[in-house]
């Protein structure tokens, strides 16, 4: 994919949006029945299902027990049929292990750990379509999915990616323009409220100066998603309000 | 598996009025590296790096294979990188890769392959028949802290160290010619991409370039940026611990922009 299609003269992407524009988002709190919280989000074509357990007794009682705080366990499952072509990715996969690892370690700053010691907090993330942003999706959702599951959090914890291409900075890439030769790809996990950054991750080359740029939009562009979080987190509160409401009629 | 003797609280504390006072354990400033010493080893590609009581040994070898079908004119890179009871007690290589060995190997996998450090066209033979492999295995001799700065540095000086046998083509075939007929050429290295890791103690404020061992263990978060001589970052990685302000990672980044040419000079001298 040459460099002019994926932004072309008149500031139009591949898929029709404008260089700061994120794509469209939907997200369901309380999907799944068996699990403490669950959530369902897609942002764009990428769609994440979250399944949070917990907290629970550890599953190795002695070994992993922590005295004063709870332990965080991610999994991380692709699905085969997730990408365009079947493929099925072994457990082992050190991309898969990597992404389980940030999500966990970025959840370890924002989760309120002290408040449920001697016990576990299993986060199950799976990616039923990709394409593009995989731990930008599986952050959001699995903050949402948290906050379903009633985990004491300090913030919400809400992720975007940023790339640069010809000198404008774009929010949010695709998977063309994730996969794209020298697109530096930028994501970043922010707690809203004080704008501190939770997690911070950049594949390619980006020159120095030009970093800024891609990280205020990155920022910025985590701020909208606080807002499409926070209502889906209200929507599902107002749902439970209105069952409760009839039910006790 | 043995289990890790984590420092004891007394350490632990002891570290952190220190810092308080801007004074590091071992007598450093707050933004010095250890000391580096690079040894090109007797063979070509294999280069071993002391950081202070860290030492990595990195070995670069090659191979003629088929290239993959999806990028017929391009050589392949492949990255190993195996954390061993060798370096430290607490590791252990049979079952599943820790999480430190993952973020360690996908770290360094990042920046030579992703930057494109490597040219991979250039190692290409036969298009779609026949191309380089480009082997880097890293191994980890001593667990001093600050696995991931050591290991790069080694990564990237095995591959400009590295000679691989030189190839004429002539039409559809293709001659390997042996080491001792024809002398090895150098891989084409577009940039050298190097790691500087920070570590952050308290809730943020203090930090250090380089943690040794205890700080490592002590530390509640840590920062690695990777960045080449020409001022470009190559990576970035701040996961997990406590969430940091942008303006600490800004001063991080001019911090390790000034630090990396040192590294270069070093690297330079040493080839």
């Amino acid at each position: 994919m040459s460099r002019q299609e994926l932004l072309s003269p008149e500031g139009l992407r591949i898929d029709g949006r404008r260089a700061n524009e994120l794509r469209r988002i939907a997200c369901k709190a309380s999907v799944l029945n068996t699990a403490d919280g669950s959530a369902y989000y897609e942002q764009g074509n990428t769609k994440v299902l979250v399944a949070v357990f917990g907290p629970r007794e550890p599953r190795q009682r002695t070994a992993l027990q922590q005295h004063d705080q709870a332990i965080i366990n991610v999994e991380f499952n692709v699905a085969p049929f997730s990408t365009s072509e079947r493929r099925k990715r072994s457990k082992g996969d050190k991309r898969l292990l990597e992404i389980s690892s940030f999500v966990r370690q970025t959840f370890e700053g924002a989760v309120q750990r002290g408040v449920y010691p001697r016990s576990q907090i299993d986060i199950y993330v799976h990616l039923l379509q990709h394409d593009g942003g995989m731990l930008e999706a599986c952050v959001n959702a699995a903050t949402l999915a948290l906050v379903d599951a009633g985990i004491s959090m300090d913030d919400y914890v809400c992720a975007c990616t940023a790339g640069l291409v010809d000198e404008q900075p774009l929010l949010d890439l695709n998977g063309q323009e994730e996969s794209a030769i020298n697109m530096p790809g930028l994501t970043v996990a922010v707690l809203p409220r004080n704008g501190s950054i939770a997690l911070l991750q950049m594949e390619s080359k980006i020159h120095a100066t030009k970093l800024d740029d891609v990280m205020q939009l990155a920022i910025e562009g985590c701020k909208h998603i606080h807002k499409k979080l926070d209502e889906a987190v209200l929507a599902a509160a107002n749902d439970l309000a209105v069952k409760l409401n009839n039910s006790v009629q | 598996m043995v289990a890790e003797i984590e420092p004891s609280n007394i350490e632990k504390s002891f570290l952190l009025e220190s810092l308080q006072k801007g004074i590091r354990v071992d007598g450093r400033g707050i933004y010095d590296y250890r000391t580096l010493k690079i040894i090109c080893g007797p063979e070509v590609g294999l280069v071993e790096v002391q950081l202070g009581q860290t030492r990595v040994l990195a070995r670069v070898s090659c191979e003629v294979t088929r290239p993959f079908p999806d990028r017929p004119t391009e050589g392949i890179v492949q990255f190993n990188a195996e954390l061993s009871s060798l370096c430290a007690p607490g590791f252990d290589s049979t079952g599943k890769p820790s999480a430190q060995e993952v973020a360690i190997t996908r770290m360094l996998e990042r920046v030579i392959r992703q930057s494109r450090a490597v040219d991979t066209e250039a190692l290409c033979i036969l298009a779609g028949e026949k191309v380089w492999t480009v082997r880097i295995d890293v191994h980890f001799l001593d667990h001093g802290g600050n696995l991931v700065d050591a290991a790069s540095i080694a990564a990237i000086a095995a591959l400009r160290h590295f000679r691989r046998p030189d190839v004429t083509v002539d039409g559809e075939e293709a001659i390997i010619h042996d080491v001792r007929e024809r002398n090895p050429v150098p891989l084409s290295i577009h940039h050298t991409p190097i790691c500087v890791s920070f570590g952050f103690f308290g809730d943020g404020g203090m930090v250090v370039l380089d943690p040794n061992l205890l700080e490592e263990q002590t530390q509640a978060s840590s920062f690695t940026i990777t960045l080449n001589s020409h001022q470009e970052i190559c990576a970035m990685n701040k996961a997990g611990g406590i969430p940091l302000d942008s303006k600490q990672i800004h001063r991080c980044i001019q911090i390790a922009l000034a630090k990396v040419d040192e590294i270069n000079e070093k690297i330079k001298e040493a080839l």
